[in-house]
């Protein structure tokens, strides 16, 4: 499903933040990626879903060669990634409901095709009664599970999630993990970017990568 | 079926719930792009250039006017020459005139009148009638049947040789080139307007990609196509840009209404017969309606499409 194969990233002259990356992502797999505060983590994920390009390498997902996609078939694979982002990115002006329901919008779906769709998601994580508020007024904890609704809604085959506990209590922390292998048990491989040793202790099958001075070291 | 399903719902309440959804938000928020100062520059220009291009019209429909007023009048000079009896000269020729077939009418100025037409430029009080002054006829050609003018110049020379047709085709053309310079000079006007406010646009878009950035990210993340994108803009500035024609649209509509109402109450007044001379009474008539429907409905397109076309090709330049 996704492959690294000698990927290096290097932000302008400076070292190498990334060196010789090597992995395999298998589908309905699920894989805990974590490491020191600065090692990499983020920069591997905004590979991941193409927002850079490694200096060198070569990175296959689904498929295709990242480096011979046009931009047409960067959407169109980016479609098939669901992001959590460590600061949500959810957007301001719409609603949770219009946040969670973006994705299928961006698909051209009829907003009634989906509609249930949505408020059920939003039910299960917990937000049904905010459909109408805007990001503005949420807790961080509200804000996270927004996002990992939205990250769900287009049920991808790849899930990709920045610290997705970075801003909740232990038991929402639990709860989200739960999200996760329940979604990965309904067949999408999961990639959980944490520093959170006690989250990554409670599903102990999960697959460790561990990124340190630019390197990943992979923990079976 | 999707896997939150086996945890929750109830679908009932779900479609309870369903109805309350109000409808969609853009995605490109309207406080995010300068909208009221664009929509005011656009109205400006889309008035500006309604403006202008009614003038054109109005002008170049006047002009056939005059040319055409023009066209049906000549005259003819009887030069006083030593041993020639003027005043017959001036009877023969007018009789020769009358003869004439397209001929309508031969006006046979008194010499005190072809006098009183050099005052403008000797002055009054000149005592002219010692002078050899020209006599005039002024003949009225008919529209419908056409005088052979070189024929008509054949019958004067031959009753009196001492007269001068003048069929005004100079006057007529140079009437003609001042038509044409005007014309272009308002259409001259128009596409700077149009160019001005494709600017003034393009950089709105801008200023309203840079300010978006961070949704254009998230929807690039989410999987939206570079033209979906484009799309979202283009609709915000497409309605901005419908706004600002209807307001710039109506107010020129407004504009020759009223200059219509007052070029009818100065009408007999020396500044209205100029005005009217120069524009005929404002009146722009269907034609100038659908002009500026026409340019409206344009500036609202070429808003629209201009500002899809930057976000296409800036998101390209990113890509």
């Amino acid at each position: 499903m996704l492959t690294f194969e000698n990927v290096g990233l290097r932000y302008g002259v400076g070292a190498e933040t990334l060196r010789d990356v090597n992995f395999q992502i298998e589908p309905r797999s699920f894989q805990f990626l974590t490491g020191p505060s600065g090692a990499g983590k983020t920069t591997l994920m905004r590979l991941i879903i193409m927002a850079l390009r490694p200096t060198r390498g070569l990175i296959n997902i689904f498929g295709k060669d990242t480096a011979a996609l046009s931009n047409e078939d960067v959407a169109e694979t980016r479609r098939k990634i669901g992001v959590v982002f460590q600061d949500f990115r959810l957007l301001d002006h719409l609603t949770l409901y219009e946040n969670v329901a973006l994705p299928l919008r961006v698909l051209g779906r009829e907003e009634s095709t989906y509609r249930a769709e949505v408020l059920e998601l939003l039910r299960w994580v917990g937000l049904g009664e905010r459909a109408h508020a805007f990001p503005t007024v949420l807790s961080g904890g509200e804000k996270q599970r927004a996002a990992i609704a939205r990250a769900l809604i287009s049920q991808p085959k790849l899930l990709l999630a920045d610290e997705p506990t970075g801003n909740v209590d232990p038991t929402l922390a639990r709860r989200i993990l739960r999200l996760f292998i329940e979604l990965h048990r309904s067949g999408t491989a999961v990639i959980i970017a944490t520093h959170d040793l006690s989250l990554m202790d409670q599903y102990e099958d999960a697959r460790r990568l561990v990124l340190a001075d630019g390197r990943l070291h992979i923990f079976e | 079926m999707r896997f939150w399903s086996s945890i929750r719902p109830a679908a009932s309440d779900v479609d309870e719930d369903a109805e309350e959804i109000p409808s969609q938000s853009a995605l490109v928020p309207a406080d995010s792009v300068a909208g009221r100062s664009l929509v005011i520059v656009i109205a400006i220009m889309t008035f500006l250039a309604a403006l202008a291009a009614n003038v054109a019209i109005l002008v170049a429909d006047a002009s056939v006017e005059w040319r055409s007023d023009v066209a049906r009048e000549a005259t003819v000079q009887v030069r006083p020459i030593p041993g020639r009896n003027v005043e017959a000269d001036v009877k023969d020729a007018a009789e020769a005139m009358r003869r004439t077939p397209g001929v309508r009418e031969a006006r046979v100025y008194a010499k005190s009148e072809s006098e009183a037409l050099l005052t403008p430029w000797l002055g009054e009080g000149l005592n002219l009638s010692e002078l050899p002054t020209p006599r005039m006829i002024v003949l009225k050609l008919d529209a419908e049947n056409r005088a052979d003018l070189d024929k008509l110049r054949m019958e004067l020379e031959r009753a009196v040789p001492n007269a001068v047709l003048d069929d005004h085709h100079v006057f007529i053309e140079r009437l003609g080139d001042m038509a044409r310079a005007a014309v272009a000079i308002a259409a001259l006007i128009f596409v700077f307007i149009l160019a001005a406010m494709a600017v003034a646009v393009a950089s709105a878009t801008r200023a309203a990609v840079a300010t978006n950035r961070e949704i254009v990210e998230v929807l690039h993340i989410v999987g939206a196509a570079d033209p979906f994108i484009a799309r979202e803009f283009q609709h915000r500035f497409m309605a901005l840009g419908f706004r600002g024609a209807l307001i710039g649209g109506g107010g020129a509509i407004a504009f020759f209404a009223l200059a219509q109402f007052f070029a009818q109450r100065w009408r007999a007044t020396g500044g209205g017969d100029q005005m009217e001379a120069m524009f005929g009474d404002f009146t722009i008539g269907p034609s100038g309606f659908v002009v500026i429907f026409l340019l409206a409905g344009g500036v609202a397109a070429l808003t629209g499409y201009l500002s899809q076309f930057i976000v296409l090709r800036h998101l390209q330049r990113l890509g």
